[in-house]
């Protein structure tokens, strides 16, 4: 842009006026701080005061990057505001002119350049005066600044070159104080940033001296480690051990040699809550030249962290346990499953088989050496099968469906019958997921019922067996207890018929022997000796007649158990002498020497007298018949130890032969049957004897020789028990 | 054929001698006492059953009743108890008499109020022995009556 700039003219000045107006400008340059103001009032006083038509003040930027316009006279502002040339641009001449001590001139037609942007001359063929600005303590190469202006005379390059030095010191002081200061407000900017960002951190952090002492900490380590004496004493306390157990930590790691940043962990208390906080101490030697050797600390609290690795861990262990117990469950199934001894099988829907047990594999798969026959067999026993199960496709909402069909043993060849039950397992939503079904082998249960039919049919005969049969027990039952009861009757019938028997023969013998008696008292008038020999007859026969029938009687009494025991005390030397004196007639007429011997220490006996007493007689009264010459004795003996009688009548009579013994104790028997002598006998005398004598619970026993004489011996307890 | 069959008691003291009721159907027995005891001078009453054998004795007041106790009609053990019932009999000894030597007989003879039991066959001495006994213990006791005590011993 080619513009004309017109500047006003400066037409003199006398040197006092040029003095005092160097003066004012020294003292405004003295006053001013700004180097923007300071750049402007030279450059005013340059166009004030000399030819020159323009001129241009600019500087090098605080980042020593650029050279900026600040001041311009006979410039246009927004030019001014535009201009700036980068440093790097070494043979520029403004920025030649910097690192130069001298102004320096230059045309910039001859640099073959473009004008520098903000300096276009008016005047094509003008030059141009470049000044550094010297200061007075050039600390780089580059000085801080430059004047341009143009034209240029003489005159108008003193003046620059015045105003280069005056303004140069000036500017350089200036931007070194500026650029100070810019430092310090930088500085602190930064620093409270850096403070703000380590507050948000959420970590603590803190810088600790060598012995430990708290030099910087963040908001959350001083909630951690730092406390006031305001505040409660748990919180106190808390701190405290927080400060210890921190100083052990780092006191730890100053043992442990190495410039590496440790980690380790540290378990600390949250002085606001109490709680256990476990952090992750990393700690590093921090080297300040000036500050010397600190530690910088960052704790990261991995409380949450451990927490969620510990439910992490244990949920990982949980799914192991749960997956372990799958395991087993299934592994179990399988093995109950295969323990089955029927076979199982499943399939899916579309009626592939898809998992069976040991004993299905048995029937459905083709043995490892398979014969035509064992493939045959699979292969029928699949279509069998396939067949089964597609009835329950058939069968529509039926979930289940039974059946029996016959299958072939692939190992065997047999056939066998099985009972088949297949069920449809649905899923959630009704849909068919797959088809069990359990087989099982009916051989064994059609035998068992076959078995079983035959154990019923047998059962059945040996039940009516044994109906006949009891019904003939029950028959034959019946006729024995009539026939007992029939016995019963005849017996009772019997006794009754010998009592009544009895009674009736004694009425008339009543009659007989009370007038027989009569006659033979003579009451009827005196009997010649024949007549007195013929009644005794018929006495003697009477009287033997009754005897029979008392005989009988007797009997028959105890046979029918009508012959009670009547139990007593008494002295058998009292019975033996009233049998003696009893059997003094009879003993009389045989003229045979009777003795009795009775122990005299025999005690009292106790038992059936009269019974007794009508055994001893019977035996006395045989001797006696018996005993045709000699002597019959009486012997009582006591065996203590047993405390068992014996009453021994001994005689010496014709005896009787051993054959005969037995005999002689049976009803009606006598060796001699016929009645030999006068008081002949019924017979029935040892026969009642022996009958009374077990009712007292003792015995007679007989020791005899023919023509020596007899022994019979009643033996019966002293004391005898009523029998239940 | 009452007292006329006496015989020798007829011709001695008849009023004051013992007066015996003889109780029995068998009619060869009755007379056979009843001669034995009029040979002993004794008065005799006979009857040949239970009723007869109750009337004879309220009528004769006896001194002894001899009575079987198989009877038809009224028994002897029937007969027996009504004398012992009434005031006029009760003291009176009964002999009783049977040819049922079963077990039990005695002992009902004696709940009916027998005072003695003789077992058939009795040989009338035997008897004879046994009226004794019993006018002798009637005689001991008191209160037997003047005419009893009189004929208590004939034959002595």
């Amino acid at each position: 842009m080619a513009r004309t700039i017109t500047f006003p003219t400066l037409q003199r000045a006398s040197a006092n006026a040029a003095s005092e107006s160097k003066l004012a400008l020294l003292e405004f340059l003295l006053a001013s701080e700004d180097p923007a103001e300071c750049a402007q009032h030279s450059v005013d006083w340059l166009g004030e005061h000399t030819d020159a038509a323009e001129i241009l003040c600019a500087v090098v930027d605080g980042e020593h990057k650029r050279l900026v316009g600040i001041a311009g006279y006979g410039v246009m502002p927004s030019r001014l505001a535009d201009f700036s040339i980068d440093l790097e641009e070494r043979e520029h001449p403004l920025v030649a002119a910097l690192r130069g001590s001298q102004p320096v001139v230059f045309d910039p037609e001859a640099t073959g350049r473009e004008h520098p942007r903000g300096l276009q001359p008016g005047d094509e063929s003008a030059l141009f005066l470049a000044a550094p600005l010297v200061g007075t303590e050039p600390k780089s190469e580059l000085h801080p600044g430059v004047i341009v202006a143009t034209p240029i005379s003489p005159a108008t390059a003193r003046s620059v070159r015045w105003i280069a030095a005056v303004l140069g010191r000036r500017i350089a002081r200036l931007l070194t104080l500026h650029a100070f200061l810019d430092n310090q407000q930088r500085l602190r900017r930064e620093r409270a940033l850096l403070y703000s960002i380590i507050n948000n951190v959420s970590d603590p952090i803190m810088l600790t001296d060598t012995e430990g002492r708290l030099l910087i900490a963040n908001a959350r380590a001083e909630a951690l480690f730092a406390t006031t004496d305001e505040e409660s004493e748990g919180r106190r306390r808390a701190v405290a051990m927080n400060n210890m157990l921190f100083s052990a930590a780092l006191s730890q790691r100053a043992l442990d040699e190495g410039g590496e940043p440790s980690r380790r962990e540290l378990l600390l208390v949250d002085p606001n809550e109490g709680s256990d906080l476990l952090f992750e101490l990393m700690s590093a030697a921090a080297n300040d030249p000036r500050e010397g050797t600190g530690v910088v600390s960052i704790l990261r609290n991995v409380s949450d962290l451990r927490r969620a690795t510990e439910e992490i861990e244990e949920n990982y262990r949980k799914l192991r346990v749960a997956e372990a117990n799958v395991r087993a469950e299934r592994d179990r199934l399988d093995l109950i499953i295969d323990s089955v001894a029927d076979p199982i099988l499943v399939t899916d829907p579309t009626g592939n088989i898809v998992l069976m047990n040991a004993p299905a594999e048995r029937l459905f798969t083709v043995p490892e050496s398979p014969t035509d026959a064992a493939a045959r067999a699979v292969r029928a026993n699949d279509a069998h099968f396939s067949s089964f199960v597609s009835n329950l496709f058939l069968a529509g909402t039926e979930l289940r469906w039974r059946g029996e069909f016959g299958l072939v043993d692939p190992a065997s060849g047999n056939a066998v019958p099985f009972e088949a039950i297949s069920g449809k397992i649905l899923s959630e939503h009704g849909e068919v997921t797959a088809v069990v079904t359990i087989l099982h082998d009916r051989a064994e249960a059609i035998e068992k019922a076959k078995l079983y039919e035959q154990v019923k049919r047998a059962s059945v005969e040996l039940e009516e067996k044994v109906h006949e049969a009891t019904a003939e027990l029950v028959r034959q039952n019946e006729l024995l207890r009539r026939q007992r009861i029939e016995l019963e009757q005849a017996s009772a019938l019997k006794t009754q018929f010998l009592a009544n028997m009895s009674h009736e023969f004694r009425t008339p013998l009543n009659a007989i022997l009370g007038y027989t008696s009569m006659l033979l008292q003579g009451i009827s008038g005196e009997l010649s000796p024949s007549q007195k020999k013929s009644l005794s007859r018929v006495d003697s026969n009477a009287h033997h007649l009754l005897s029979i029938i008392n005989d009988i009687l007797d009997i028959s009494r105890i046979e029918a158990g009508r012959m009670p025991l009547h139990l007593s005390e008494f002295r058998l030397a009292d019975l033996i002498a009233e049998v003696i004196a009893e059997s003094e007639p009879l003993i009389a007429r045989t003229r045979l020497e009777v003795s009795t011997r009775v122990p005299p220490s025999l005690p009292p006996s106790r038992s059936d007298r009269p019974k007794v007493k009508q055994i001893v007689l019977n035996l006395l009264t045989n001797a006696l018949k018996f005993t045709p010459s000699g002597s019959v004795s009486i012997e009582v003996t006591h065996d203590e130890a047993r405390d068992r009688i014996a009453i021994s009548v001994r005689d010496t009579g014709i005896g009787i032969a051993d054959g005969d013994q037995k005999k002689v104790f049976e009803d009606f028997q006598q060796v001699d049957n016929s009645p030999t002598r006068e008081y002949g006998g019924t017979g029935l005398g040892l026969s009642i004897c022996r009958r009374l004598a077990l009712m007292l619970g003792g015995e007679i026993r007989l020791q005899s020789r023919v023509g020596v004489g007899s022994t019979f011996t009643f033996e019966f307890p002293r004391r005898a028990r009523r029998k239940a | 054929m009452s007292e006329a069959n006496g015989g020798p008691a007829a011709t001695g003291e008849a009023r004051t001698a013992p007066l015996i009721l003889l109780v029995d159907d068998f009619q060869d027995n009755r007379e056979m006492y009843a001669e034995y005891f009029g040979y002993f001078d004794f008065r005799v009453v006979e009857a040949a059953n239970g009723i007869e054998a109750l009337e004879k004795a309220f009528d004769e007041t006896p001194d002894v009743v001899i009575m079987d106790l198989s009877l038809p009609g009224m028994d002897g053990w029937e007969a027996t108890r009504r004398l012992k019932n009434d005031p006029r009999t009760k003291k009176v000894p009964v002999i009783a008499l049977t040819g049922h030597a079963l077990a039990g007989h005695s002992k009902g003879a004696r709940d009916a109020g027998c005072d003695a039991f003789v077992a058939k066959p009795c040989l009338p001495e035997k008897l004879l022995e046994e009226v004794r006994r019993l006018l002798a213990a009637s005689a001991a006791s008191g209160k037997s009556r003047p005419a009893s005590r009189r004929g208590a011993e004939p034959r002595r």
